[in-house]
């Protein structure tokens, strides 16, 4: 799985963007809007709403914000679709935003510990 | 609906025999005899493997022996797909027994889910099942089932208990008579020809004019490609579990009767064999 959590771009437009996947073609390069929302007491995210690469893992976007937040290598990161599951890390947000998104955007929660079964 | 019910067991007992070898390269201290296995095709990897690993590490030195992972033909096997997954989409159209390759060292951590216990797979199940019925059913059966009901697919699974299993999945399977299915069908469609590992959208069971939508309608719209236009030589197969149903079959039976345990439909895309 690829490893893309390097710190958000400069070039912040009207949102920020996480850095492209250098693995992705044009098609997955295209941008969803992502909500980031926090569970228990799991840090918060300043910056909530995120563009980020269709064909970006699960897995790297937890990379990202377990970086954005300076979590320890030791702690976990669990991501939530609905409230209810967490999809498969190796799963692209891109299936996640057309099956769950709602109001042009996919809203995730991220958490320390499991938070929903 | 006798008969029904009789394809839903015939999936159940879907078996794939197989021939696991240990990869040439790792270090034993004496020769390793490859072991032989019938593999349910609903089932995990990991979770039916054991006698496998037990077999290899009484060749093996503990300090040799790290992570357990398979191989086929240079392809490594994601255990978090149904294994019967895996063979249509990698090894369909060759001759069995399947040939496996199990690695104790150089775990592919680009390409592999790390999965060090059964409990691993359990929540990566019950993930699956929760986010098929979230399109099913907007999660509402899910949601409304107790810890134990969720622990009875689970064990029902794990030890292979076909009643245990459909006593609690027929509730899953459910859908308001006058809606003629669910809310859509919760689907993966698989290809070797793409890096990406497969086509998920939203699609509805019955069109908005009322029409019953069969396998070719969703084919049509997600990969046209698959799909052989008259006069055309055929260059895929459009396999489940194993078989190629017809194009025509409606695809709310197809999700009630051809899903794996885990609620969603696999579909493999593969190309059709030359010879």
């Amino acid at each position: 799985m690829s490893d893309n959590a390097e710190s958000p771009t400069e070039t912040q437009k009207e949102e920020p963007q996480l850095p492209s996947d250098d693995s992705t073609t044009n098609e997955e390069k295209k941008k969803i809007d992502v909500l980031l929302k926090a569970v228990g007491d799991t840090p918060i995210m300043k910056t909530k709403k995120w563009a980020v690469d269709r064909g970006r893992t699960v897995q790297s976007l937890a990379q990202f914000i377990s970086r954005f937040l300076k979590l320890d290598a030791s702690e976990q990161l669990f991501i939530y679709v609905n409230q209810s599951f967490a999809p498969s890390p190796d799963q692209d947000v891109g299936v996640l935003f057309d099956c769950f998104g709602s109001d042009g955007k996919l809203i995730l929660h991220y958490c320390k510990s499991q938070a929903w079964g | 609906m006798a008969d029904d019910k009789d394809v839903l067991r015939d999936v159940w007992f879907g078996r794939i025999p197989t021939c696991f070898t240990l990869n040439q390269d790792e270090v034993t201290e004496r020769e390793a005899e490859p072991y032989y296995l019938l593999l349910p095709r609903v089932s995990y990897l990991t979770l039916v493997t054991d006698k496998v690993k037990k077999h290899f590490l009484k060749v093996m030195r503990s300090e040799d022996v790290e992570e357990m992972w398979f191989e086929y033909e240079g392809t490594p096997l994601k255990w978090h797909y149904p294994i019967g997954v895996l063979f249509d989409l990698h090894a369909s159209n060759t001759v069995l027994p399947w040939n496996i390759t199990v690695h104790f060292k150089s775990f592919p951590d680009q390409d592999l889910l790390h999965c060090p216990s059964n409990s691993i797979i359990e929540a990566h199940f019950m993930s699956s099942i929760k986010e098929a019925d979230a399109l099913k059913h907007k999660s509402q059966v899910v949601n409304d089932m107790q810890k134990k009901d969720h622990k009875q697919l689970w064990m029902g699974l794990q030890n292979d208990k076909f009643d245990q299993f459909w006593a609690m999945n027929r509730k899953l399977m459910e859908y308001p008579t006058e809606e003629g299915g669910f809310r859509y069908i919760p689907f993966r469609i698989y290809q070797t020809m793409s890096d990406r590992p497969f086509i998920q959208k939203l699609f509805r069971p019955v069109s908005p004019e009322g029409n019953t939508l069969t396998l070719g309608d969703l084919l049509k719209e997600m990969y046209p490609t698959a799909i052989t236009n008259d006069g055309e030589q055929k260059r895929y197969q459009v396999v489940i579990h194993g078989i190629e149903p017809l194009l025509e079959t409606p695809l709310q039976w197809l999700s009630e009767h051809l899903s794996h345990p885990d609620n969603f439909l696999h579909i493999c895309v593969i190309p059709t064999p030359t010879d």
